[in-house]
């Protein structure tokens, strides 16, 4: 479902579901001085869905995630994109967005922030008040629109980052940790966003070495261990039925190395 | 020291009595130095802020030149631009030797440096910091470099105001190039240098007094503006 | 930044003006600030006066940076017009230069009418001495006093003998601030307010006489000299009304300038 039909036509979208997904990744490999720290990575992320990407710390989730986003380029190996769609680097950014750990927010207002957002999402000028209302209204945030962002709570500023994510109704979210050290209150709050988002169509990538958010929120999962993901699938036979040792000892809350 | 307390009250007096020759003085100084700043800032504060974001071969080599030319001494920058503007030189034909426009030329030179390298660094701290983010949104080129200067402002204001430090407080080069003339070029330094030679030490450090409380004052307005009390407010 | 520059000249921007090198002795004894406004009220010509030492002025009027040169170095302005950067020389006017020093007098020269005399006796007993060290007019004269005692200060600079290489003010500030004799022309001195008990210690001598010429600069050379208001005013300087607006410079009831023969 996608919100602004003017807005979809400024995306140059030829039917309304048409999106740069699946994601499909071959062959990743990423090596920093001889050191190989993503080995020989390949996934499929399809439309709509929700990904959980679990793994102990240091495994190279977060890398992986910035493999997949574009923010850095694989030593070898492809990202692909739907094809026909994904043309042009303007489009592929457009259509994702990424929430990082520690909120990032610029020097102005919570309203300025998502308004800064959409500009760069390539929502046309008419359609951004309505879309900032309708991000702010959801995160809960409408009351503190004019509030200069940093001077929210750590746990308000986060909300924002992802509803300022959201706002341009992207096809993929990238997530990396972003409730680790927040309030169990903002984590529920956010949590709740990402469900809402996936429920209107946005696919969702978490990284995540929270266990029980995993549970809670993936369909499909990811273990990530040692820069190459040993296990997948959907998320019910991946916590009834882990195939790994690794996984498994993980799963059980054991250390793993 | 008597001294320093006549200089005190004749400070005091020349503003009170509204001398006509102390605003004057006074006048081109400010006009000099802020047009000089604010062009300064305009060339130096995209320049600072391009070399922050673009990797380009001999990138460490520029920002250690651009530091380096925040120490040019003024009087061999008016020299330069003396030599320049001389009617013997390359520009003589614009006659601009001697008039406050070579002034601010000069003090335009010697600002843009400070305005740059301290541009560059708080620039790239904070794309460090907004990296990943922005490159996720497809912020870059001269959208980027906008975002980090506006976000920036208020360390940028006091960089500004490093550059105007600069400015009001030289005169090696603009007397060379300004010729300190009486109604036409003479500036509070350059009067102050002048008021010294003639033995008028007392009358050399009420003008001091005038210009360092000059200074205050500018520094108080423009951080009254919003610099301090905002990033207090914004952090 | 002409916008700027016109508002703050005022009207000054429209007016017709010259650029007249000049020395920092003559504009320290306030004769330009006395003078000049008459030659503008006679004639509505801006005077705009570049005070350095004679040597900077002269390599000004060389590169054409003024209209007229005014300093006070014979030999220097003679090699001037042959070089072809000036012509038209006048004498304009003349005073003296004097020997001042502390008031203890440490070199006892006080009262001396041989200027070159006095000076030997400073080097022979090492006491310190000021010189303005930039080829100005009063350098020049210092030079050739030295010249005439006999005795060649310069391996000793740095010692007693020192070279500070500033204008005629400064010189008489670092001068006193150090306790040391210098030569001064008399026009500065007697304007001079940092005096700190000071005197005049020699004086007189006809070796002390300071002569000033002003010379227009070649407008051959140069064409975008303004000859016409640079002869005007040389004229003006040379003329009746120039000579009586010198003559009538005094300070403290003491005339600085006397009037060259025409």
């Amino acid at each position: 479902m996608r919100l602004f039909p003017a807005w979809a036509a400024w995306r140059g979208v030829r039917e309304m579901s048409e999106s740069i997904l699946p994601l499909v990744a071959e062959n990743l490999r990423y090596q920093v001085n001889g050191w190989s720290l993503i080995e020989d990575i390949s996934l499929t992320v399809g439309e709509g869905t929700f990904t959980v990407v679990l793994g102990p710390n240091g495994a190279g989730k977060s890398l992986l995630l910035r493999l997949l986003h574009g923010l850095i380029e694989p030593s070898s190996g492809k990202v692909g994109w739907n094809g026909e769609v994904a043309s042009g680097d303007g489009m592929l950014r457009r259509r994702q967005a990424m929430v990082f750990q520690r909120p990032v927010l610029l020097r102005r207002s919570v309203e300025a922030n998502v308004r800064y957002a959409l500009k760069w999402q390539g929502v046309p000028r008419p359609e951004r008040r309505a879309a900032i209302d309708a991000a702010l209204d959801r995160a809960g945030l409408a009351g503190l629109r004019r509030v200069p962002a940093r001077l929210l709570s750590v746990g308000e500023q986060q909300r924002l980052v992802v509803a300022r994510a959201l706002a341009g109704d992207p096809d993929i979210l990238f997530l990396d940790e972003p409730t680790a050290s927040l309030d169990p209150a903002s984590v529920q709050q956010i949590e709740a966003l990402l469900v809402e988002a996936n429920a209107r169509g946005t696919a969702v990538v978490l990284v995540t070495h929270d266990i029980g958010q995993a549970r809670r929120l993936g369909r499909e999962i990811m273990f990530v261990h040692r820069g190459q993901v040993i296990e997948s699938g959907p998320a019910d036979l991946f916590f009834g039925q882990p195939r790994t040792a690794a996984a498994g000892a993980y799963l059980e809350g054991k250390i793993i190395v | 020291m008597g001294d320093i307390q006549a200089a005190f009250s004749l400070a005091a007096g020349l503003i009170f009595s509204g001398d006509a020759d102390l605003f004057e003085i006074v006048g081109l100084s400010l006009s000099v130095s802020v047009t000089a700043v604010v062009i300064a800032c305009a060339i130096g504060m995209t320049l600072g802020a391009a070399v922050a974001v673009t990797r380009f071969p001999g990138r460490p080599a520029v920002i250690v030149f651009l530091n380096a030319l925040m120490g040019l001494p003024p009087v061999v920058v008016g020299l330069g631009v003396y030599l320049m503007l001389s009617r013997a030189g390359p520009l003589g034909v614009l006659g601009l030797l001697y008039t406050p426009t070579a002034m601010i030329i000069a003090q335009t030179i010697l600002v843009t440096p400070v305005v740059a390298a301290l541009t560059r660094q708080v620039v790239e701290d904070l794309h460090h910091e907004y990296d990943e983010a922005l490159k996720s949104l497809g912020v870059k080129g001269v959208g980027l470099v906008r975002t980090l200067l506006w976000d920036a402002r208020y360390s940028l204001i006091t960089v500004a105001l490093a550059g105007f430090g600069r400015a009001v407080a030289e005169v090696g080069a603009v007397i060379i190039v300004g010729g300190n003339i009486d109604h036409l070029t003479r500036m509070m330094t350059t009067a102050i240098a002048l008021e010294t030679s003639k033995g008028n030490l007392a009358l050399a450090l009420a003008l001091g007094v005038v210009l360092v409380g000059i200074s205050l004052a500018v520094n108080a307005a423009v951080s009254g503006l919003g610099g301090v009390a905002g990033r207090a407010r914004n952090v | 930044m002409m916008l700027i520059a016109m508002t703050v000249g005022g009207e000054a921007a429209d007016r017709p003006f010259i650029v007249v090198q000049s020395t920092t002795s003559t504009q320290n004894s306030g004769l330009f600030d006395f003078i000049l406004p008459k030659f503008r009220a006679k004639t509505g010509v801006d005077v705009r006066v570049v005070a350095v030492g004679t040597g900077q002025a002269l390599k000004n009027g060389r590169n054409g940076d003024g209209d007229v040169v005014l300093v006070h170095a014979r030999a220097a302005e003679d090699r001037f017009i042959a070089e072809g950067f000036g012509i038209e020389r006048r004498d304009v006017m003349y005073n003296d230069f004097v020997i001042i020093g502390p008031p203890a007098d440490p070199a006892g020269i006080r009262g001396m009418k041989n200027a070159p005399a006095g000076l030997a006796k400073i080097a022979s007993a090492k006491m310190l001495w000021v010189s303005r060290g930039d080829n100005s007019g009063t350098h020049i004269k210092e030079r050739a006093l030295w010249r005439a005692s006999g005795v060649d200060p310069t391996g000793a600079s740095g010692t007693w003998y020192r070279e500070v290489g500033s204008g005629m003010g400064a010189t008489l500030n670092t001068a006193v601030g150090m306790d040391a004799y210098t030569l001064t022309d008399r026009a500065t001195w007697v304007s001079f307010r940092n005096r700190r008990a000071f005197e005049v210690m020699v004086e007189g001598d006809s070796r002390l006489f300071n002569s000033y010429g002003a010379m227009l600069v070649n407008p051959v050379r140069h064409p975008h000299v303004n000859a016409i208001g640079g002869r005007a005013f040389i004229d003006w300087l040379a003329g009746a009304d120039g000579r009586a607006a010198i003559a009538a410079y005094k300070v403290r009831g003491i005339q600085l300038f006397h009037l060259s023969a025409q």
